[in-house]
């Protein structure tokens, strides 16, 4: 089912490949994919992990050769074979998400750095790094301070610079690899008003990007890999998400509203006049058994800090938290733990999980008292029971307890750092952000979870910034926006455009 | 001004605690805001400073180097019998033995470094203790005075008489340092070499997608350090006039002390030679000034050693809010 479209524009295309096979070890990591780009057309590259993305940029780039060679032609040039620095020269350039750039030096230095690498050592002057970056940047119709140290800029602007590196090296076909995961929705918009201005130069741009919005927003259109094999090229067009999602994973997801009514269910969390200064301030809420309340709004609007104040990780100014009626006092998360409330934190690579560390080991370390003797000594047995039931419970699947968490994939590392909480038995469970950095297809697995949980009678906030993701996920939401509870809606009552509207602005 | 406190805040900082314990020590003491106690000061420090430049290129590649002062020695070992078997030797042939031994030497680690993907830490550590070993064991220890002549003179580069009848003088070491300061400062700021150190030191990975040659790093960095380490020894030999085995062991801790108080960042990416100087001569008229006013000298390495804990947990402090806050936090400034 192909639905090849031609963007209109004379020039031979920046790169076309045509029927490119690879496999490591007997593995089909890609099975005869063609893939052709137009110059100065922005692309989307659309697939779930491990469907080939990744080895198809290596194989652009010259960073793997193809089993049968390469079939290939980069702007209007047959070529048999690439290598890395081949590429480079050609005009491709690479964005990883980690950016590779040098944070203890200048921004200047950073985009300019390709003109100081290669050939024989030589003085430079600063002056004329400066100036190639000022125009760089200048390009790009953007602002930074050339001599601040990189380090100290937002990741966002950081992006910018990278960016702007690629330019300097004359890039004329960009990818860029999950540029917005860490983005801000204003930050991403004036992202993507940088990618149309490079495709007005005639720069094109290849988009990896989970966001399937922006995906949609951006591109004219959109390759989907899928276990290796080339499921179509679509014009962005009347592609709507949820078609793009069941492309990419080859399953049809409910996209229904899942909302529920509980207004009658009892009060377990009741939250007033909760106040931290310069975080939040006047929150008021009562979240229900068996609720799940979707807790939305930009970054910056206070929503982790809210989470980390009713986790009692920060102490609030004014205002009280009360669980089953009853008022806390928070001192430290380990008073939270123990009264009932579990939070799973947005960034749970580095805070959620100790990743070198066995499934096991992770699972059971909010619970050590749980399953340790009278002698204090962790007892096996109890261990294993507890990692048993809970991996069954979530159907987490690994290969065994034993191995480090670092082996499992993003959908299955959330599911662990929910096991984790869940083992602490608690009334209220706290979720940030919880498909940050998670497959589509694995991200209906855990709002399953999420719903089942639920129904059992846990109460759950749920805090995001993806507004579909509350929308279809809980029964009831609010918008925080500066701090403040700024608008409560039922998804029942409201069309998405329209919460959309409200939260994004 | 302003921009230079913004741009090196550490090298202000040390620059306004130098003249600090500057201005207290001459209240304090008669005889330290003299011509003659500066010129003294100059030159003993010299050595330590030749090393610092070695060593900071080092650090900023990301790198450590414990064993240069015993290479030093090992330099030094190895020219008194050269220059005894070509019958004499002069400065040109002494500096260039000197400095391509010591470069020999620091390209040893690299190799260890870079081929067998070693930390430098533990390879240093390594070669500080088969080098000094293979010393001690070939030298028998033996102390050595057979120096040429040209190697033990004493040369002044600059001499005044002061009001008081005493002689204010800097010796060639000194010239020398100020070369090796000259030089590491045009390598790691003004050639392209020296950019890509930073780079590597910084985000190696980064460094090597960028085209970066990895292993030339490793090698320009050693082979700096090396031949710093050995144009080191040859000066030191020539102010004490005698190459003893043993003589230098030990001197490495207080360069990296003196080069991480200066700013350079174990971790790689960040340092500056103005710092690192400040941070030699900052240890330097401590030393000094707590000579000069009696003070015992087993509580001097008590003093320095509270000195470097207080600066380092200073710029930890300043940058820990940085680095404490998630990435999430980042974006708060702009959102």
């Amino acid at each position: 089912m192909r639905e090849e479209t031609a963007v209109g524009i004379g020039a031979p295309p920046a790169i076309s490949l045509k029927h490119v096979s690879k496999t490591f070890g007997g593995v089909h990591a890609l099975d005869d994919v063609s893939f052709e780009i137009a110059q100065g057309e922005v692309h989307c590259l659309a697939g779930e992990n491990g469907c080939g993305k990744s080895t198809l940029i290596k194989i652009i780039t010259g960073v793997y050769q193809p089993d049968a060679g390469l079939v290939a032609e980069y702007f209007g040039e047959s070529v048999a074979s690439m290598t890395p620095n081949d590429a480079r020269r050609r005009g491709i350039a690479v964005i990883w998400q980690d950016l590779a750039l040098f944070p203890e030096m200048t921004v200047a230095e950073n985009i300019a750095f390709e003109t100081l690498v290669g050939g024989r050592p030589r003085l430079f002057s600063f002056g004329k790094i400066r100036a190639i970056a000022q125009k760089a940047l200048a390009s790009l119709e953007v602002e930074i301070d050339l001599e601040e140290r990189l380090g100290r800029l937002p990741i966002a602007q950081r992006q910018i610079v990278a960016i702007a590196r690629a330019l300097v090296s004359d890039a004329r076909l960009i990818f860029m690899d999950e540029p917005t995961a860490s983005l801000t929705q204003s930050e991403t918009n004036a992202l993507l008003a940088v990618v149309r201005r490079l495709s007005a130069r005639g720069v094109s741009v290849v988009f990896v990007s989970h966001r399937l919005a922006e995906v949609l927003d951006i591109a004219t259109r959109v390759t989907v890999l899928r276990d290796g094999k080339l499921v179509g090229v679509y014009p962005t067009e009347g592609m709507t998400q949820s078609r793009l999602t069941e492309l990419m994973t080859g399953t049809r997801f409910d996209t229904a509203v899942a909302a529920r009514d509980t207004a009658n269910n009892a009060p377990v969390l009741e939250v007033r006049g909760l106040t931290r200064r310069g975080e939040f301030s006047d929150i008021g809420f009562v979240l229900r058994e068996g609720e799940v309340l979707g807790l939305t709004g930009l970054i910056g609007a206070g929503r982790t800090e809210l989470g980390h104040t009713l986790f009692g990780m920060t102490r609030p100014d004014a205002g009280t938290i009360a669980l089953d009626g009853r008022v806390l006092h928070l001192k430290s998360n380990r008073d939270a733990v123990e009264a009932g409330i579990a939070y799973v934190s947005e960034d749970r690579l580095a805070l959620g999980l100790v990743q070198p560390q066995s499934i096991a080991d992770n699972l059971v370390l909010p619970v050590l008292g749980k399953i340790s003797n009278r002698a204090g000594l962790i007892s096996r047995a109890a261990r294993d029971d507890l990692v048993r039931h809970w991996l069954t419970e979530l159907a987490i699947k690994i290969g065994h307890p034993s191995d480090p968490v670092a082996t499992l994939s993003g959908g299955n590392q959330q599911r662990v750092v929910l096991a984790k909480w869940l083992a602490t038995e608690p009334k209220v469970l706290i979720l940030d952000s919880p498909t940050v950095g998670v497959d589509v297809g694995a991200r209906a697995g855990i709002f399953r979870i999420v719903r089942k949980l639920a129904e059992s009678g846990l109460a759950i906030l749920m805090i995001s910034d993806e507004v579909p993701e509350v929308y279809f996920n809980a029964d009831r939401i609010l918008h925080m926006a500066a701090g403040r509870i700024v608008g409560e809606y039922d998804p029942r009552k409201f069309e998405l455009p329209d919460l959309e509207a409200a939260v994004y602005g | 001004m302003a921009r230079f406190f913004r741009a090196s805040p550490t090298e202000s900082r040390l620059l306004l605690v130098l003249i600090a314990i500057c201005v207290f020590l001459s209240f304090a003491s008669d005889s330290f805001f003299t011509l003659v106690n500066f010129t003294s000061l100059l030159n003993n420090s010299a050595i330590n400073l030749i090393w610092a430049m070695g060593l900071l290129v080092v650090l900023i590649a990301g790198g450590i180097d414990i064993s240069f002062a015993v290479a030093a020695s090992v330099v030094q070992y190895v020219c008194v019998y050269a220059f005894d078997a070509i019958g004499g030797g002069n400065w040109a042939i002494g500096v260039v033995l000197a400095a391509g031994l010591g470069m020999g030497l620091g390209f040893i680690n690299a190799t260890l470094i870079h081929v067998f993907r070693i930390i430098s830490i533990v390879v240093t550590i390594a070669t500080f203790n088969a080098f000094f070993g293979l010393l001690m064991f070939l030298s028998s220890g033996r102390f050595l005075y057979n120096l040429p002549d040209w190697w033990t003179r004493r040369i002044l580069i600059f001499e005044y008489q002061t009001a008081d009848g005493t002689w204010a003088e800097l010796t060639l070491p000194v010239a020398v340092m100020f070369a090796a300061v000259l030089a590491t400062w045009v390598l790691i700021n003004r050639t392209t070499v020296g950019r890509q150190l930073y780079a590597f030191g910084d985000n190696p990975e980064g460094a090597r997608r960028v085209g970066v040659n990895v292993a030339a790093m490793q090698f320009i960095a050693f082979g700096w350090m090396g031949a710093m380490a050995g144009i080191g020894g040859l000066m030191q030999a020539n102010i004490v006039q005698e190459v003893v085995p043993n003589a230098l062991i030990g001197r490495e801790l207080d360069v990296l002390a003196a080069v991480v108080l200066g700013g350079a960042r174990l971790g790689g990416g960040r340092g500056s030679v103005l710092g690192c100087f400040l941070g030699v001569l900052l240890v330097a008229i401590t030393q000094n000034g707590l000579n000069l006013l009696g003070v015992s000298p087993f509580a001097f390495k008590m003093v320095v050693g509270g000195i470097i804990l207080v600066a380092i947990s200073m710029s930890n402090l300043d940058f820990g809010t940085r680095a404490r806050h998630r990435p999430g936090d980042d974006r708060e400034e702009t959102a």
